[in-house]
């Protein structure tokens, strides 16, 4: 365009955009709402992922869960005659270090369900917990009330229990439940500790509503000697944890006697497996959302078009006129193009911006995280919108006859 | 004004037709002319005589069915289309009918306009720009928009950016045809002050006034000149 300049096009654009203003308000529009769309719908995307990360994080990460095959816990046994029921032995087993020197401890894990009474008040935990104290490191279940019963209470098996907060609201409002007798499927025990809330963990778990108690105590009163629910085991360190699951497999081998390639009758669970594919399936979500997103931005670009085409024809004397007087075709490009683009980048930046803004709200339910790549890809596509739809229309205008143009009324 | 000098315009049996078959309409049918630097060239015919189409062929706004064209020993024909932009911003001035100014835009910036496609820089242009408003009388009003002047006034600023270029000639078609008498006239002076500077101007009319202010008169009917003749003024 030569010495045309930045005032010249500059005058162009602005009296192309300012001599209908409504339509070229409606313009931007369009193009405001796609790139505000983008920007908080993959926002929502990679908010609802990182609430799912959050939440088996909270779980642990160095957490390796094993568990029956056979069917669940107690039920093992009457599912497969020859599945072999998780026992406290193997629980031992598993913390010998010298097998084990990856594995920090284990601790076995019976559940058994029933409800707990407080005066008039009751609460059906999802769980009424038997296990060991080193659970509570192993499952990353830090306390906010009270203390942890300990190994003697496991020993001696007294009926003491740590309570969740659900529990905790359930039966004592906000009062302090510590040192308070209540009874659990019929057994009375006293509450010595609460855990801190660990929230939703995005399912349909309540992770606080449980009721944890010495296993010894779970055994004799409420749910007999059978075989465990699980066994929760904790790595030394999350970098082991891969190292933790083949010894914690080779042990349960040679405590089951399962021969080499047999189908085992027990499985080994970490949480990085967890998180890998809940990972794959909130990409998926916010894949989806991007994708309904970058259609609305598209249906803007096809307004830029289409309001380009219209100022093309309106301007159309003009044109003749600009070709009359010695303008080359690459010059009226440019200026159409500089329009559409300057169209689409004042959607780009007020989508940018609008977008920003309605992040920091909580959108259906999920708080969303902007990413820098999505508003800088955003902006970008927004210019190149303009650039793109605006193409066309301008190469029509650039291409016209200056005969035709300047016979046109 | 050297003998020597290549003719500002020849043209060699131009025609022209629009339309095919039945519904052909021969605009021009076999039009020769020569016309020499610093001529002042009046094309006069009646509605459908083919003057306006000769004019946009001279003004490489549209191209002949047949014949040849060449400004200053450039044969148009020969060239494409950035080139023929490059003609109509170096060697050509247009003055229309209906003023043609680009509208919300200053009469500076009108006059401007040329150059800048030319490539020449902001303050050259401002420069010229002023002197060559100056020289139509408007050196006072660059800074009005077309619609904040008078149809006399428009001509004026319309002229000024014809001039602006220093072009090989100006080609102007019915240039008082939408003015008043006062204007007309002072159009017509304006017309003259600038032949007698050196550039070559042509105009289109129908009107033997505006004739009358040339020193050659080009006589076109039905496509074809029947008159050709030059007098001294």
């Amino acid at each position: 365009m030569g010495g045309l300049g930045l005032r010249e096009v500059w005058r162009f654009a602005a009296r192309g955009i300012t001599a209908n203003r409504m339509r070229s308000s409606l313009t931007v529009l369009g193009v405001l709402i796609g790139v505000s769309s983008v920007i908080v719908l993959t926002a929502v995307g990679n908010g609802s992922a990182l609430a799912v990360k959050q939440g088996i994080e909270k779980l642990g990460t160095n957490s390796i869960l094993v568990m029956s095959s056979g069917g669940a816990g107690r039920f093992s046994r009457s599912s497969n005659s020859n599945a072999k029921g998780l026992t406290i032995a193997d629980a031992k087993a598993l913390n010998d270090p010298a097998t084990a020197p990856d594995v920090k401890m284990a601790a076995p894990i019976l559940n058994a369900s029933g409800t707990c009474t407080y005066g008039n008040l009751s609460s059906t935990p999802q769980n009424i917990t038997g296990t060991w104290a080193s659970y509570f490191e192993a499952s990353n279940s830090p306390i906010d009330k009270g203390y942890y019963w300990s190994n003697d209470d496991v020993v001696a098996g007294r009926p003491v229990v740590i309570i969740g907060t659900t529990v905790a609201t359930d039966l004592f409002g906000t009062d302090s439940p510590l040192n308070e007798v209540i009874r659990c499927k019929g057994q009375s025990v006293t509450v010595v500790g609460v855990m801190k809330s660990k929230g939703s963990t995005g399912g349909f778990q309540d992770a606080d509503s449980i009721v944890i108690a010495p296993i010894t105590f779970v055994q004799r009163s409420m749910s007999g000697y059978g075989s465990l629910s699980q066994i929760q085991v904790e790595a030394t360190n999350a970098s082991t944890t891969t190292a933790a699951m083949d010894e914690v497999t080779t042990i349960m081998s040679a405590q089951h006697k399962i021969k080499a390639g047999a189908n085992a009758d027990y499985r080994v669970l970490n949480q990085a497996s967890i998180l890998a594919s809940s990972t794959t399936s909130s990409h998926t979500l916010t894949v989806l959302l991007a994708a309904i997103a970058a259609i609305s931005l598209l249906v803007g670009g096809i307004g830029i078009t289409n309001i380009m085409l219209v100022s093309v024809t309106e301007r159309t004397r003009e044109i003749g006129i600009r070709k009359a007087i010695g303008a080359p075709k690459s010059a009226i490009l440019t200026q159409f193009l500089i329009e559409a683009m300057l169209l689409s980048l004042m959607g780009g930046i007020s989508g940018v911006a609008l977008g920003v803004g309605i992040s920091h709200f909580t959108v259906l339910g999920v708080k969303p995280v902007v990413s820098l790549t999505s508003v800088l890809l955003a902006f970008i596509v927004s210019a190149l919108v303009g650039l793109i739809f605006g193409g066309w229309p301008a190469n029509r205008a650039a291409s016209l006859r200056p005969i035709e143009a300047l016979r046109y009324e | 004004m050297s003998q020597f000098a290549p003719p500002v315009v020849k043209i060699e049996g131009i025609t022209k037709v629009f339309g095919q078959g039945e519904t052909a309409v021969h605009a021009l049918r076999g039009v020769s002319l020569e016309i020499e630097q610093g001529e002042f060239v009046a094309i006069m015919g009646a509605s459908g005589s083919g003057k306006t189409t000769l004019m946009n062929i001279l003004g490489c706004l549209d191209i002949p069915t047949e014949g040849d064209y060449w400004i200053r020993n450039l044969n148009v024909a020969d060239l494409d289309e950035e080139q023929l932009s490059v003609v109509r911003s170096q060697l050509i001035g247009f003055v229309f009918q209906s003023f043609n100014l680009i509208p919300r835009t200053s009469a500076a910036q009108n006059v401007e306009l040329p150059l800048a496609y030319q490539g020449v820089s902001l303050s050259e242009r401002r420069k010229r720009a002023l002197a060559a408003l100056e020289s139509v009388g408007l050196g006072d009003r660059g800074r009005h928009e077309p619609q904040e002047l008078s149809g006399g006034q428009q001509q004026r600023v319309a002229i000024a950016r014809a001039l602006v270029t220093n072009p090989a000639m100006v080609l102007a078609d019915e240039p008082t045809g939408a003015l008043d008498t006062q204007s007309t006239k002072e159009i017509l002076e304006l017309l003259h002050k600038i032949n007698a500077m050196g550039s070559t101007v042509i105009v289109i009319t129908h009107e033997e006034e505006v004739a009358r202010a040339a020193r050659r008169m080009i006589r076109l009917r039905d496509g074809q000149v029947v008159e050709d003749t030059k007098w001294v003024a």
